[in-house]
C-alpha cells in the first residue's frame, strides 16, 4: 500500500510540472486564441537563461552571495522572457492577425525551432544545473499508517508549494488588478475589448510575458530537479494532452488535467505497463486524450466552443 | 520572350485538360526527366547520390503524401513520421518473413499497412479538426514509436527496434550501387507524382479541396465528409508509407525507430509549408530546400573561413528553419510553389509587360 501511495505522489509531482506548462498554454490560448506550441521551447529557453545567468553573474560582478546571484539571475531571465514575448508579438503574431488557428499553430511551431536554436546558441547546449537551494533530503511520513511509511522528497514538497503559490498569484493578478481585468476582457471578446479602448497588442505582450514567467518558474523547478537540457523542450509535448483533457480555456482544467495525466501515467506504467511490454508512459497521455476527444471534445472544464465537423 | 503560348490552339477538351498545357512546359519537363534519368546517373559523384539526391527524392515523396492531407484536404497531421515507420516496418516484415517476396511488392504492401493505420487515426478527424486533430495525430506518432521499440513481432524479434535489410534486387537486378538506388527511387517518385497530380485534378481531388475550403458548404453540395476525409488520409498514408519503406530499405539499409521520430514529422510539415500547401510541385521544392539548407549552412562558414562547431551549425539550422517558417507564413503562405508560379506569369509577359 505504501508503494501505491509513493507512485501516486510521484505521479502528482510529475503532473504538477505538466500543469505548470499547460497553464502557459491556457493563458495564451484564452487571451489570443493562439495554440502556443512554443511553450516548451520557452520553458527550455527560460531555464537555460536562469542557469547560465546564475553561473555568469558571480563571474561578472564578483558577487559572493549565492542568493543574490540567483535573485539577479531570476530577474535577468525574466527580462529576457519579456523581450522574447515582445519580439514574438511584434515580429510574428501582429502580422498574422485574423489568420486561421492552424496557421498560427504552425507559426508557433516555427517559433519553437527558432527559440530552441537561439537558446542553445546563446547559452550553450550542455546539461546545466539550477541550484536555488532546494533541500534534497528525503522524509518519511505516515509511518504509523503503513509499515515503512511513505518516502517523500522535500524538494518535491517545496516545488508543490511554489506551484500552488504561483497559481494563487496568477489568480489574484487576473481577478484583482486592472491589467488582469483587461486580460479577461480580451479573453472573452476581442472586439468588445478593443472597442472600449483596451490595446490588444499591449495585452498580448503582457500575456506572453506572463506565460514566459510561468515558463521560467516551471523551468526552474524542473531544472533544479533534473538539470536543464534539451529534453525539457519535449516535456511540453506532454502538456498538449493535458490541455485537451482539462479544456483549452480553463485554468483549473489545466491543473487538474495535469495532475490526472501525471498520476494516470505513473500508475498505468506500474500496473498495466508490464502486460504490454513496458514504457507505455510515452503514449498513455496521448491515447487518453484521444479517447477523451471522442467522448467530450471540450475537455473536463472547457467551454463548448469546439467546432464539430 | 521564349515562354509564350501564342499560336498554340487547343481544338479538343483533351488538349485543354492536359497537365502541361503549354508546349514549352512539355519540353522543359521532358528535358528534366531526361537529365534526371540519363545524365545524372552517368555523371554525378557518389557523394551526391548518397547525401543529397536519394534523400531528396524519398522525402519529396513523403512530402507529396503529406501535402495531399494537409495542403489539399486541410487536415493537419503531426504523425507523418509514424506513417513512414509503419510503411518501413511492415515492408520489412513482408520482406523477411515471406521467402522470395519481390521488393516492389513488399514496399507496396508496406504502404497498404500504413493506409490502414492512417485510416484508423484519421477517424477522429470526422469529429474534430484543427489543433485537436494535431493532438490525435501526435498520438499516432508516439504510439507507433513505442510499438516499434517494444513490440517484438513488429521488428521480428530484434531488440530496441533496429532492423536491417540486405541483398535487395528487382527482377534480378541488384539495387546496391548509389546510382541504382537513385534510379529506383526516381522511378517510384515520378510514377507517384504523376498519379498524385491526376488524383488532385479528378473528382476526388476536388472533393478534398472543397472539404478544405469549407466543410459545411461541401457537405451541402453533396460531398460526403467521411468519404472525402478518409480517402485523403488513406491516399496520404499510402504514399507516406511507401516513402517510409524506401527510406528504410533504400536510403538507410539499417534503421531504428528514431529514424521516424517526431522530428521527421515536423521536418516534413516544414517542407510542405515552405514548398507550398496544396501543390505537387511544392512538395519537391520544399524537400529540395530542406535537404539542401543544412548542407549549405554547414558548408558556407567553411568557405568563408569562419570555424563553426557542428553543434552551433545545427542550432543555426534550426533557427533558420524556424524563422523561415514564420516568414513564409506571413509573407507567402503558398510557399515556393507560388513564387515559381508568379515567376512564370511574369515570364510570359517579359520583356514587354503591359
Amino acid at each position: 500500500m505504501g508503494f501505491f501511495f509513493e507512485t501516486l505522489i510521484g505521479g502528482l509531482m510529475a503532473g504538477m510540472l505538466y500543469s505548470l506548462i499547460a497553464l502557459g498554454f491556457v493563458l495564451i490560448y484564452k487571451a489570443s486564441g493562439v495554440f502556443n506550441f512554443a511553450q516548451g521551447a520557452m520553458v527550455l529557453f527560460a531555464a537555460l537563461a536562469m542557469a547560465r545567468f546564475a553561473e555568469w553573474i558571480p563571474q561578472w560582478t564578483g558577487l559572493e552571495s549565492k542568493l543574490m546571484a540567483n535573485v539577479l539571475a531570476f530577474l535577468l531571465a525574466m527580462v529576457v522572457m519579456v523581450l522574447v514575448a515582445y519580439a514574438i508579438e511584434k515580429l510574428a503574431l501582429s502580422r498574422l492577425v485574423n489568420q486561421e488557428g492552424i496557421t498560427l499553430l504552425m507559426a508557433t511551431l516555427g517559433i519553437t525551432y527558432f527559440l530552441d536554436g537561439l537558446g542553445q546558441t546563446l547559452f550553450g547546449n550542455d546539461i546545466y544545473k539550477i541550484d536555488v537551494g532546494m533541500p534534497k533530503d528525503p522524509v518519511i511520513v505516515a509511518e504509523s499508517l503503513f509499515p515503512g511509511g511513505i518516502l517523500l522528497s522535500k524538494e518535491d514538497l517545496y516545488a508543490a508549494l511554489i506551484a500552488a503559490a504561483l497559481v494563487i498569484l496568477l489568480a489574484l493578478f487576473f481577478q484583482k488588478t486592472a491589467t488582469g481585468r483587461a486580460l479577461r476582457a480580451v479573453a472573452d471578446d476581442h472586439q468588445a475589448a478593443q472597442s472600449i479602448g483596451i490595446p490588444l497588442s499591449t495585452i498580448w505582450i503582457i500575456v506572453w510575458s506572463v506565460a514566459g514567467f510561468v515558463a521560467l518558474v516551471a523551468g526552474i523547478i524542473w531544472g533544479s530537479k533534473l538539470g536543464v537540457q534539451f529534453s525539457l523542450s519535449l516535456v511540453a509535448l506532454k502538456a498538449l494532452p493535458v490541455v485537451i483533457l482539462g479544456g483549452l480555456t480553463s485554468v483549473p482544467g489545466a491543473i487538474i488535467g495535469g495532475l490526472l495525466i501525471g498520476v494516470g501515467e505513473k500508475l498505468s506504467e506500474i500496473y498495466i505497463g508490464p502486460m504490454l511490454g513496458g514504457g507505455i508512459e510515452i503514449w498513455f497521455a496521448y491515447v487518453l486524450a484521444l479517447l477523451f476527444l471522442l467522448v467530450r471534445p471540450q475537455g473536463l472544464f472547457g467551454e463548448k466552443i469546439i467546432d464539430r465537423v | 520572350m521564349f515562354y509564350r503560348e501564342n499560336g498554340q490552339f487547343k481544338s479538343s477538351y483533351r488538349a485543354d485538360q492536359q497537365i502541361l498545357a503549354i508546349r514549352q512546359d512539355r519540353i522543359a519537363m521532358a528535358l528534366l526527366l531526361a537529365v534526371a534519368f540519363i545524365v545524372v546517373p552517368l555523371t554525378a559523384p557518389e557523394y551526391l547520390f548518397r547525401a543529397i539526391l536519394t534523400p531528396f527524392l524519398i522525402l519529396s515523396l513523403a512530402a507529396l503524401g503529406l501535402n495531399i492531407l494537409v495542403g489539399y484536404c486541410g487536415q493537419i497531421s503531426l504523425g507523418t513520421g509514424a506513417f513512414m515507420a509503419v510503411g518501413a516496418y511492415a515492408a520489412y516484415n513482408f520482406q523477411v518473413r515471406i521467402e522470395g517476396m519481390p521488393l516492389i511488392a513488399s514496399l507496396l504492401l508496406g504502404g497498404l499497412c500504413s493506409t490502414v493505420v492512417g485510416v484508423i487515426f484519421g477517424i477522429p478527424s470526422l469529429r474534430i479538426k484543427g489543433l485537436y486533430l494535431a493532438v490525435a495525430t501526435l498520438a499516432a506518432q508516439f504510439f507507433v514509436d513505442w510499438a516499434a521499440l517494444r513490440l517484438k513481432f513488429v521488428t521480428n524479434g530484434s531488440d530496441s527496434g533496429s532492423v536491417s535489410v540486405a541483398g535487395l534486387n528487382v527482377f534480378g537486378i541488384p539495387i546496391e550501387s548509389p546510382a541504382a538506388k537513385y534510379l529506383f527511387c526516381l522511378s517510384f517518385v515520378a510514377l507517384f507524382a504523376l498519379l498524385a497530380k491526376n488524383l488532385v485534378r479528378s473528382s476526388i481531388g476536388r472533393e478534398w479541396m472543397a472539404m478544405r475550403d469549407m466543410d459545411v458548404a461541401a457537405a451541402v453540395i453533396g460531398i460526403r465528409p467521411i468519404h472525402a476525409k478518409l480517402t485523403a488520409f488513406a491516399v496520404s498514408a499510402f504514399i507516406v508509407g511507401v516513402a517510409g519503406a524506401l527510406w528504410g530499405f533504400i536510403h538507410l539499409g539499417a534503421w531504428e525507430p528514431a529514424a521516424f521520430n517526431i522530428d521527421r514529422s515536423f521536418q516534413l510539415l516544414f517542407m510542405v509549408i515552405i514548398g507550398g500547401l496544396g501543390s505537387i510541385m511544392g512538395a519537391f521544392l520544399g524537400a529540395a530546400f530542406i535537404v539542401l539548407l543544412p548542407i549549405a549552412l554547414e558548408r558556407l562558414p567553411q568557405l568563408l573561413g569562419i570555424p563553426l562547431s557542428t553543434a552551433t551549425s545545427s542550432h543555426l539550422t534550426s533557427m533558420v528553419f524556424g524563422a523561415l517558417i514564420v516568414f513564409f507564413l506571413i509573407v507567402e503562405p503558398h510557399g515556393l510553389a507560388r513564387l515559381w508560379a508568379t515567376a512564370k506569369e511574369k515570364l510570359r509577359l517579359w520583356p514587354f509587360p503591359h
